[in-house]
């Protein structure tokens, strides 16, 4: 396993790019550790396929340069970087047994057969596929497939690292939910040097230790699944992650202070003074709660999400959504909104203006 | 306009895939149904939408038998998970081309496909090509043929599943408000019990080609009348475990009881099943009489906002999901208390016989 290093990677589909707008990816810098769990997350577009698509040596990157332990591979292609990658849809061969899958990319190394034997009843085992070794594949469930197409990605021991693309889409939610934490205790297990590519919040941060949380070809934020919740540095992060997505509430920005609908709002420390801008409260649904005192307003919507219930409240024309276990508001009444100054911010242009206290001093 | 179902049936190469059913759907609300794949949600659409013929029982709408008409004359609308768009035609022929083999005129067809385009917010793409669209609006545009049609019956067969995560929360937000006062009944199959309850209405839970539970969702999210139903809504899955009541007492692997109590307290001696949800396990301490699961945790997730934790009690796996962040170790033996209010009891059978007096959460 390596520790992956991209320095300075551009990269654009056209010929002679110009602009910013011309590049898929703009400026990436990344080191990843060795033996580290990671996810590249972000919508359709945001350019997490294309920068897979350079690590695994598929693509060459306009400008840039990728790294595995220190070494330079960027003109290696992918059979030389010795990566392993599992994708959208299984691919196993359908003809062959369940134990010749897992054992296929062992054999094509040429390893010897007592090795092969017992490194394949080991993944078959975390995978708990020991019991459909001798079927062939062609008969297996969808998720099963999966599996054994995640089982082939992790059975060999000398990858540099194992890349998952979408690994989770064909499968049902409640099995979902099950290979997800699957792979997650082979993480622990294998320690390999995993990336995990996905849209789905969700997984992202039940599978990574860092999120990389991308958007039009740019890293928003890099974090712990914590951090990007706790503290999202863009108000991207801050609507990608969460359901729903934090509050943005327009502000006005008056002697130090920020205002909304001439209210001022407590923020968690002192704003970052310079620059001008569009300025707006962002606060999760998490934060808000109801008491006696706070800012009016009228509950437009309660949805009992059987944990919890997501209560929206109109502000004026401004939409802001609470997460409450209990003692949920009626629909129509009126309330008032309380936001945990500990959490609530100001972000400038879309990227956070707040410091945290100590920061101030 | 109503939708009933009397002991409809469909069998396909001599095995039953929809056992009888007898349902009565109705306009003005969301009819869900939920269940994993292979439950017979699409089955049961496609009987509805005249697809397909049952092997017996009858289809009515608004107290006619529809059950011999063609699809063409049910006047029904269904909207796939795969964007099904002609390809070779503009968004606005795509929309408009139902009300064009209806013979509409062209005036009331133009207005129409307009007002559907502005629900959906496609009134500046009605002249490029489905191919030149992003996933959403694909989606949208098949959505928007469904809305102009002003059918009896729209049918949503999981419509968002292939949808990045973001777009599907803003989409399913929208959807209800979409087909209010539309007069239509809306049938929308879903395999994620939140989804289920995010769109409200009522909800028909799914399993094994028959509806095991019908009724308004968050009701039946509170009270599943049989275990399969409990299992089918929740997600992650619901704790099971087997246990042995004597006198006023539950006991669990011999080593764990606690004293029963409201409806609970008056079941009779014997063995049951007992349930509770992943959010009612918790690692910490909550007011209440509460059980004291000590486990091995086996796998951890933590996904920002919440935690959840697999461990190990005796033979049996249970799940904890708590929000906030709980830092467990892999292996570490961790207290977790499960408050038997919430807990729901079934017979051997599988019916529910008892709830605690707060299993409504």
């Amino acid at each position: 396993m390596a520790k992956i290093t991209l320095s300075k990677l551009r990269h654009s589909y056209y010929p002679n790019p110009k602009g910013p707008e011309d590049f898929a990816l703009r400026d990436i810098d990344l080191d990843w550790r060795d033996g580290g769990a990671y996810a590249l997350l972000g919508p359709s577009g945001c350019g997490k396929s294309t920068l897979l698509n350079i690590i695994s040596g598929l693509l060459m990157p306009t400008e840039g340069r990728i790294l595995f332990d220190d070494k330079d591979v960027t003109a290696h292609s992918p059979v030389e970087r010795n990566i392993a990658q599992v994708f959208q849809f299984p691919v196993i061969y359908d003809t062959m047994t369940v134990y010749d899958n897992l054992a296929f990319p062992l054999r094509n190394r040429q390893m010897d057969e007592v090795m092969v034997k017992s490194r394949v009843h080991e993944i078959a085992e975390m995978l708990e596929v020991d019991d459909m070794l001798s079927k062939r594949a062609a008969g297996l469930s969808p998720d099963n497939k999966q599996k054994i197409s995640m089982g082939r990605g992790l059975v060999r021991k000398d990858v540099n690292v194992v890349m998952f693309d979408e690994p989770l889409t064909v499968i049902d939610p409640h099995l979902k939910w099950k290979l997800r934490s699957k792979l997650k205790e082979l993480h622990q297990k294998v320690r390999a040097t995993m990336i995990y590519v996905t849209h789905d919040q969700t997984e992202a941060l039940t599978f990574a230790d860092q999120v990389v949380v991308m958007q039009d070809g740019d890293i928003v934020q890099i974090g712990t699944p914590v951090e990007l919740f706790e503290r999202p540095t863009h108000t991207f992060v801050g609507h990608f992650i969460g359901s729903p997505g934090m509050n943005l509430l327009p502000c006005e920005i008056r002697g130090g202070g920020a205002y909304f609908n001439d209210a001022r709002i407590a923020l968690e420390g002192p704003l970052i003074s310079g620059g001008r801008g569009k300025n707006q409260v962002g606060i999760r649904p998490e934060f808000v709660s109801f008491g006696k005192k706070g800012l009016e307003a009228r509950v437009k919507k309660v949805a009992d999400v059987g944990r919890h219930y997501v209560v929206e409240a109109i502000i004026g024309d401004t939409s802001i959504n609470a997460i409450v276990e209990q003692d949920a508001p009626e629909q129509g009444e009126k309330v008032h909104l309380n936001f945990a100054q500990s959490h609530t911010r100001v972000y400038r242009d879309g990227w956070i203006a707040t410091q945290l206290p100590e920061a101030g001093r | 306009m109503t939708i009933e179902l009397r002991n409809l049936t469909k069998m396909v190469d001599g095995n039953t895939h929809i056992k009888a059913t007898n349902l009565v759907l109705e306009a003005g609300h969301f009819n869900v149904l939920l269940g994993a794949t292979g439950a017979g949600k699409t089955s049961l659409i496609k009987l509805m939408a005249g697809l397909d013929r049952p092997a017996s029982g009858q289809i009515f709408m608004d107290g006619v038998d529809v059950t011999r008409l063609s699809t063409q004359k049910r006047n029904i609308s269904l909207v796939h998970q795969f964007f099904v768009n002609y390809a070779h035609m503009s968004v606005f022929d795509n929309i408009a081309s139902p009300l064009k083999v209806a013979g509409m005129a062209k005036s009331e067809i133009e207005g129409r496909v307009e007002e559907a385009a502005d629900i959906l917010q496609l009134r500046s793409m009605l002249h490029r090509r489905p191919g030149e669209l992003s996933g959403g609006q694909q989606q949208r545009t098949a959505l928007a043929r469904a809305i102009a049609k002003e059918s009896n019956a729209v049918f949503l067969d999981e419509p968002l599943a292939n949808l990045d995560y973001k777009l599907r929360e803003e989409l399913r937000d929208q959807l209800p408000e979409l087909f209010a006062g539309r007069g239509a009944v809306v049938v929308y199959a879903t395999s994620e019990p939140e989804e289920a309850l995010l769109l409200g209405g009522v909800t028909g839970l799914m399993d094994d080609g028959s509806v095991t539970q019908f009724g308004p969702t968050s009701e039946i999210y509170h009270h599943p009348q049989d275990i399969v139903s409990a299992q089918v809504f929740s997600n992650p899955p619901i704790n099971v475990a087997k246990i042995e009541i004597k006198g006023s007492k539950a006991s669990m692997d011999e080593t764990i009881s606690w004293q029963l109590s409201g409806d609970a307290a008056s079941l009779s001696d014997g063995r049951y099943t007992v349930a509770i949800r992943p959010n009612h396990v918790l690692p910490f301490k909550k007011p209440g009489n509460l059980v004291d699961l000590t486990g091995r945790v086996q796998i951890t997730e933590l996904s920002g906002s919440e935690s959840s934790a697999h461990f190990l009690v005796g033979q049996n796996s249970w799940v904890s999901l708590a929000s906030g962040v709980h830092p467990y170790q892999v292996g570490e033996v961790h207290s977790f208390y499960m408050d038997p209010a919430h807990c729901f009891y079934f017979s051997p059978d599988g019916k529910r016989v008892a709830q605690g007096a707060m299993a409504n959460g």
